[in-house]
């Protein structure tokens, strides 16, 4: 597969929208884990939810 | 489960949670289809192999603009039906529509340079997603600007609706002006201009896309979730403590 003359903008067009994808999902990821742990720290301080459930059970 | 239930936001969880390693996984593999049809794509007569940068472009493009849609439809269901889910949804889209609104302007300007002789134009079509990209970066400004979420989300949902006006705008700019930007291709009265062989991978992606941006739309609303569990536990906890 030849990209011709104008593969620099090509390859750095996917490039970018790779990159931007992958950090998104690590983003969202992390801040998955994040919001996760704070919920197992007060769960640990023995908030309870008025629905009488562990902090730490998230469904 | 009936709509009305997932208004739920455990409930809610609970389907996220079984729902997203599915969504990714068809995710994955059409984005795989979908790329490895636009590398088998023949190059385009006039354009060469720059016409693969459409495969991405152009759904970066059109979620740019379905992301606000979803926004404006989540503002209704915050100012009108109260929804409890609606800010959520919102305010976990704007992360992701300015994202998709920033790759169709960087991919627009890499396959204009070699096209047009330029990078940049401030012509109708590219000035109005400008527009679009940077009132996505103020309402993202604006949710973390006031603390209490459910004033941030009606102070959201009127900017969203006004903003909403920017789309028309957007779509039908290569119309109502004379632009560098080319008319539309695909969604046109008379149908597709496209040959197959173009088609057919660009509408792959762009479901492959749309899919991706379900998929990251739901986790952005469970985190979302949870850090507004997270937030009322502090609250209770500190009152306990001041108790």
């Amino acid at each position: 597969m030849s990209l011709g003359p104008y593969a620099s903008f090509i390859v750095t067009s996917y490039a970018l929208v790779a990159a931007v994808v992958l950090i998104l999902i690590v983003w969202i990821a992390i801040d998955y884990r994040r919001q996760k742990e704070r919920l197992r720290e007060l769960d640990a301080s023995g908030v309870i939810r008025r629905s009488g459930r562990s902090a730490a059970d998230i469904q | 489960m009936t709509l009305i239930d997932l208004a739920n936001p455990t409930r809610f969880l609970t389907l996220t949670t079984r729902l997203l390693p599915w969504l990714a996984a068809v995710t994955a593999t059409l984005l795989l289809i979908g790329l490895y049809q636009s590398a088998m794509a023949p190059d385009d007569y006039q354009q060469g192999a720059t016409v693969k940068i459409m495969f991405i472009h152009v759904p970066n493009a059109w979620l740019s603009m379905f992301v606000w849609g979803v926004m404006s439809l989540a503002a209704l269901g915050t100012l009108v039906w109260r929804h409890p889910l609606a800010d959520v949804a919102a305010k976990a889209a704007a992360p992701i529509g300015a994202a998709f609104t920033f790759l169709a302007l960087v991919t627009g300007s890499l396959w204009g340079r070699p096209m047009w002789g330029t990078y940049w134009e401030w012509d109708a079509r590219l000035t109005s997603v400008l527009i679009l990209f940077l009132m996505y970066l103020g309402l993202i400004a604006l949710w973390r600007a006031v603390e209490d979420p459910s004033r941030a989300a009606r102070a959201a949902a009127i900017l969203t609706l006004v903003g909403a006006i920017n789309l028309p705008i957007i779509k039908f700019s290569v119309d109502w002006w004379n632009t560098l930007h080319q008319p539309a291709s695909v969604m046109r009265m008379g149908g597709s201009s496209l040959d197959r062989a173009f088609l057919i991978p660009l509408l792959v992606m762009a479901v492959a896309f749309s899919l991706l941006f379900v998929t990251l739309h739901l986790a952005a609303m469970r985190n979302e979730i949870l850090r507004r569990r997270v937030r009322s536990l502090q609250m209770m906890q500190a009152s306990q403590r001041a108790a």
